[in-house]
């Protein structure tokens, strides 16, 4: 029995054109992301992976190539509302409360109001935020914040979990604290996630499947399927096996880097 | 230092108790005496022995200014210029205000007097000193009242003028400046969101409120008149156009004020136009709205005003204040001036206060980060 297939890229290519002339943002990428994966993709900056998140949301337009989600058409994906997209920074609304935040998406759906309460109940337990219902964004820790973007993210249950760099911007404890508590989501919502990282030991700790990408042309170098177990603690990061794809991943970047060089 | 003062704070504490001493020598020289000024120039002399024995209380500094001013006034000669030593107890009185304010802002910053309550006290101070001194100079200098009117016949034009004083405001403020300024900005704003939508219009539309804001009150104050007539609506209209403008550019910044990544968000909820506009960016441009509505609470006042003079039923505040010059009624212009800027004030504290209830969650307003 075969899982179904909820991202497929075949020689996706994006280009930018601007005033100094074309930038390449993505070329020739070719991924299958299967339901319920946990997908890291680690580059440095400026090698495409926020692109193609970005153009799986249909927030960038590819200039090449073809993207199915959930086989239909990004724009046709987004506007059946087939992902919930947390964003670098937790651009929540400062006019509204946190519950407030979390139903935005369920109001512009046209969720009943009963459905919306208890969504934002579920949800902001999943996330670890009962209890601050009534406050508002920057009454809240940073990391507070980005668990809110979360929940408002899962709100209307889409399958498919776009994170951007979502912790990039916390210090090392509380990204620690919160890879720990979205693995433990991950495992109950059984969601398929799409999760843009710099950071190795974060990649190699939250995914099944790894992608390594190279800057300009983004390109994808490598593509690493992860042998660790589902059950993750923290310590995993001290084991042999876990060091093994650390440094897979390392090579990667490095062969991607010295790709640059050459041209 | 035994006063325990700052050095501004001596300077001012030591001119203070020596003009009040001055003020009590003149008094001692001079025949015509009057003993509460006397009295009140004597205690104020004797807060210099804060400079020999201890410090004294801030109230007591404030208790010197009330004394001193109230005896100063109640001391002003009728119809002639007060003798010269009233001078000193005029500074004197001047430096025990000073003194205490400077004190009691600083005792608030420390935290020891409760800043809600006493920091209304500042401003207070402020003004009535500012009155004060108005009115010594005024009637102590004999000045002409033509040129300026003391402040306490301009307190009693109002008394007494209250009925015509009340049919100008109505005229002026609750008929021409309340429905001219809610048409404007009602203008403004739909203008901005229809400007915002269409590229087309935002070449077309945005020169053209340029140019209308460009437009000479002056100039088109007749015009108005004769296409709407003498009455209220003439005046409406040119309120209208003042505030027009300042909403449509304020209101076209503030739609552009959502940053990229909450409109974004927008997209990733496939949400419609409209939903975008309600739920995301016009409560981002709240701020900037709010700031063209207290531009325009002043715009507005001055508007109408200002086209009375060309032309209006005999009522109004313009009207008021151009014939009121022309017969030498100038009691009664700065009473109508008096008017003006209270309801002028007012207009404005009461959208200020709307602000910060609508847009509470500006760090502008919250005090807090971004």
């Amino acid at each position: 029995m075969t899982t179904p297939t909820v991202v497929s890229a075949e020689h996706l290519g994006l280009t930018f054109s601007t005033n100094d002339g074309d930038v390449i943002a993505l070329s020739d990428v070719n991924l299958t992301i299967e339901k319920g994966e946990f997908v890291s993709f680690i580059g440095p900056s400026g090698c495409g992976k926020t692109t193609f998140l970005r153009t799986i949301a249909d927030l960038e337009q590819p200039t090449s190539g073809a993207l199915h989600i959930n086989g239909q058409t990004p724009e046709e994906a987004r506007k059946a509302r087939a992902y919930g997209y947390v964003f670098q920074a937790p651009a929540l609304y400062p006019w509204r409360t946190i519950e407030k935040n979390v139903a935005l998406p369920l109001e512009i759906m046209g969720y009943s109001a009963a459905e919306q309460a208890e969504r934002i109940k579920r949800t902001l337990e999943l996330v670890n935020l009962s209890g601050f219902e009534k406050k508002f964004p920057w009454q809240l820790s940073g990391g507070m914040q980005q668990r809110a973007s979360i929940a408002r993210a899962l709100a209307f249950d889409a399958d498919l979990l776009l994170m951007d760099e979502p912790f990039g911007a916390l210090d090392e404890i509380v990204r620690d604290h919160l890879n720990s508590e979205l693995l433990k989501l991950w495992d109950r919502t059984k969601k398929t996630i799409c999760f843009v990282t710099h950071s190795i030991p974060e990649a190699v700790y939250l995914s099944t499947k790894i992608v390594v990408m190279s800057p300009r042309p983004g390109r994808v170098t490598d593509i690493i399927e992860s042998n660790l177990p589902k059950e993750r603690p923290l310590d995993i990061r001290e084991t042999p096996e876990f060091l093994a794809i650390a440094a897979r991943v390392r090579d990667g970047l490095r062969a991607g880097h010295s790709y640059e060089e050459v041209v | 230092m035994k006063s325990g003062l700052t050095l501004l704070q001596s300077l001012l504490a030591l001119l203070a108790g020596g003009m009040a001493l001055c003020g009590l020598i003149g008094a001692a020289i001079s025949a015509d005496a009057e003993i509460l000024l006397t009295v009140a120039v004597g205690l104020g002399a004797l807060t210099l022995a804060r400079f020999f024995f201890r410090p004294i209380s801030l109230w007591l500094d404030g208790l010197a200014a009330v004394l001193i001013a109230v005896a100063l006034v109640l001391a002003l000669p009728r119809g002639s210029a007060m003798p010269g030593h009233y001078w000193f107890a005029m500074v004197s009185a001047w430096a025990f205000a000073w003194l205490f304010v400077d004190q009691l802002s600083g005792e608030i910053r420390k935290g020891t007097v409760p800043r809600k309550t006493m920091g209304l006290l500042i401003p207070a101070v402020f003004g009535v000193a500012l009155l004060v001194v108005w009115e010594i100079v005024t009637r102590g200098a004999n000045v002409p009242p033509v040129l300026l009117p003391a402040p306490s016949a301009i307190g009693a034009q109002l008394a007494n003028s209250a009925p015509i004083l009340w049919a100008d405001f109505v005229q002026t403020f609750i008929k021409s400046v309340i429905p001219g300024y809610i048409i404007g900005c009602l203008a403004g704003l739909i203008v901005a969101i229809a400007v915002d939508r269409s590229p087309f219009l935002k070449a077309g539309l945005l020169p053209i409120g340029n140019f209308m804001s460009a437009l000479p009150i002056i100039g088109i104050a007749p015009i108005m008149v004769m296409w709407f007539g003498f009455d209220w609506q003439s005046k409406a209209a040119v309120v209208v156009a003042m505030t027009f403008f300042p909403m449509l550019v304020n209101t076209v910044a503030g739609l552009n004020a959502a940053s990229s990544i909450e409109r974004d968000l927008m997209r990733t909820y496939a949400a419609n136009y409209w939903q975008t506009l309600l739920k995301l960016r016009l409560p981002a441009a709240g701020p900037f709205i709010f700031n063209a509505l207290k531009i325009n609470s002043t715009l507005a006042l001055i508007g109408a005003i200002v086209a009375e003079f060309f032309g209006t039923p005999v009522v109004g505040m313009g009207f008021r204040i151009s014939t009121g010059v022309g017969r030498l009624a100038i009691d009664l212009v700065w009473a109508e001036i008096a008017v003006a800027a209270i309801a002028g004030s007012a207009f404005y504290g009461v959208i200020a206060l709307i602000e910060r209830g609508v847009t509470f969650w500006h760090p502008s307003v919250r005090g807090g980060r971004a």
